[in-house]
């Protein structure tokens, strides 16, 4: 059978493109076919660059006739829409920003398409990130590819649910707590956060600027690695993106893991709610590494039950600082008020979404005089505890191994008037992000009905190499 | 509830968000929910530990600040609700 060229791998692309199996030119049109048929059901694009894609691919077919062909140049991808891409519209699916052309560009999007890489078009998500279902954009849910009745997740959905259905070949997205990682999960696909300040944060739409964090949407760990490979590293112009050397993460992949030591946190197991299907797929992860000959340790990390509220206090105080800038004076979309107060509050009550607005009112009731060290210090203070119970717990283990969610993909609409009950749903993904580790979602098989599972590997600060080199093998495995 | 109507409409004013009376209440009583959530923060005690503001461990990371053109002039312009003769248009913040 011929497979399409829309559902290869990056490393089957990138072989193909080189042997001259097919041109770019021919491999973007795969893509926009698929996202043609799929995108009124899926609706996992907000915008689609047919026109200067093409002319992209056929710019990178050139470099690669003329052998100076980078690893990603040619190979289509999707950008999610809270990270601005110069000249092609970035709403951040808000409307507020509905008819915005960033002049200027995210570094690492500047970076991939410096080697060639051809721009596909922005990906749906939750408004500025704020969500774990995608039901919070302001241009439609994103539906579950694998089944459509259910969310892809979120922030992240889009990206997600255009990679597991072949809309791309990969995608950039963004992980404050847990945005990359849990719709992968969902839709059955890889999603690496990174460790914080390991990519730059320049030209993402910010949300909360000390947990904000760029990373790779794939359909293989080695993708991961690949894409990891182009984009990290210091930046002159994101002051917290740290100096120390990037890794090479392809050629690490291969390395055994025998003898290594994976700690099983057990506050991640007993949670209320926890799916049973979930915690067995789970169960096979850690018997297969038991084959590979790892060690396996139950480990405590006795602050995990605080991540949630220290999440959700620090992530809304940062995001209604950081949205302020959003007033409909100097760009978006502006109300037809007279009054410059009317201005600004109409602006942004019709351009944010309810959630959006909902994080902006705790944020400010949170950092205002007389509340900020009852919510946002004492947040700032459980945060190094938990920083702290990861930092102990790598000295005597090198991965953890968790579920990425307690369960699969649910209903849309399912927990659509219940904010808190979404917030719980990070209770997987946000100590991680608190601590600033990297944490890496791969497939972990299916539920009954075919819904995906994930398992999160997490890693000690800036160890994205011991992340991908785990989720590697378990990845072979399963093949 | 942990918030009020009242207070709703205060920090909504704060945040220069206008809300109709139906998000007011909607969002005390969501709002309100979160808060009490949080108290499981109390169960702490944080006496003596350091707030973490981030987590690089980096400090005073400076660079030159050079004056250089940015050539971005027409695309910001481009970008504004309102222009007149090439600037901006704003409603008078001042009264005469």
């Amino acid at each position: 059978m011929i497979m399409n060229l829309n559902e290869l791998t990056l490393t089957q692309a990138q072989e193909g493109l080189r042997a001259k199996k097919f041109t770019s030119v021919e491999l973007t049109q795969a893509c926009f076919d698929r996202i043609k048929k799929r995108n009124k059901e899926i609706n996992a694009f907000i915008t689609v660059c047919d026109e200067s894609a093409l002319q992209e691919a056929m710019a990178a077919d050139k470099l690669i006739a003329s052998e100076k062909a980078q690893p990603l140049t040619g190979i289509p991808f999707a950008v999610k829409d809270a990270i601005t891409t110069a000249d092609v519209r970035s709403t951040g699916a808000a409307k507020i920003l509905d008819n915005y052309v960033p002049p200027f560009e995210a570094t690492v999007i500047t970076k991939i398409r410096s080697q060639g890489g051809v721009l596909l078009g922005k990906n749906n998500c939750d408004a500025f990130g704020h969500g774990a279902s995608n039901e919070n954009s302001m241009y439609g849910p994103v539906r579950n590819p694998h089944d459509t009745s259910k969310v892809a997740g979120g922030s992240s959905g889009g990206s997600a649910a255009a990679v597991a259905d072949h809309q791309c070949i990969y995608a950039i997205a963004e992980d404050t707590g847990g945005s990359i990682r849990q719709p992968a999960s969902f839709c059955g696909v890889v999603g690496l956060r990174p460790s914080y300040g390991r990519n730059s944060r320049y030209g993402i739409m910010p949300m909360a600027s000390s947990l904000d964090t760029v990373g790779p949407i794939t359909k293989t760990v080695e993708d991961t690695a690949i894409i990891m490979e182009a984009i990290a590293g210091q930046d002159p112009k994101d002051a917290t993106t740290v100096y120390d050397t990037v890794p090479d993460y392809s050629k690490g992949l291969t390395k055994s893991i025998e003898d290594l030591v994976v700690g099983i946190p057990k506050e991640y197991f007993d949670v209320p709610g926890m799916d049973k299907e979930v915690a067995s797929s789970i169960e096979k992860q850690i018997e297969k590494l038991k084959k590979f000959g790892c060690k396996i340790k139950e480990v405590s990390l006795p602050y995990t039950k605080y991540s949630i509220a220290v999440y959700y206090i620090i992530v809304p105080s940062e995001d209604s600082s950081n949205l302020a800038r959003l007033d409909g004076v100097r760009y978006g979309v502006r109300a037809n008020e007279k009054d410059l107060f009317d201005l600004y509050a109409v602006s942004r009550a019709q351009g944010f979404p309810e959630e959006v607005k909902r994080r902006i009112l705790i944020g400010t009731y949170a950092l205002s005089a007389g509340y900020y060290d009852a919510y946002y210090k004492k947040a700032q203070q459980v945060r190094t505890l938990i920083k702290e119970d990861f930092e102990k717990v790598f000295e005597d283990v090198d991965i953890l191994l968790t579920p990425t969610s307690p369960f699969p993909a649910f209903g849309i609409g399912e927990k659509a008037n219940d904010p808190l009950a979404l917030y719980l749903a990070d209770v997987m993904v946000s100590p991680a992000a608190v601590a600033g580790m990297p944490a890496l979602s791969i497939p972990a098989g299916t539920t009954k009905t075919g819904l995906p599972v994930g398992v999160q590997l997490i890693g000690g600060r800036l160890q994205e190499a011991t992340v991908l080199q785990f989720g590697y093998a378990l990845e072979q495995e399963s093949s | 509830m942990t918030i009020s109507k009242t207070e709703i409409k205060k920090i909504a004013e704060l945040a220069r968000l206008k809300l109709t009376t139906d998000e007011e209440t909607h969002h005390a009583k969501t709002i309100s929910a979160v808060l009490d959530y949080m108290n499981i923060l109390n169960e702490v005690d944080t006496t003596g530990v350091e707030p973490t503001a981030q987590v690089t461990g980096l400090k005073n990371i400076v660079r030159y600040d050079e004056v250089k053109p940015s050539g971005l002039v027409d695309k910001l312009v481009k970008n504004m609700p309102r222009v007149e003769r090439g600037e901006l248009v704003v409603p008078a913040v001042l009264e005469d």
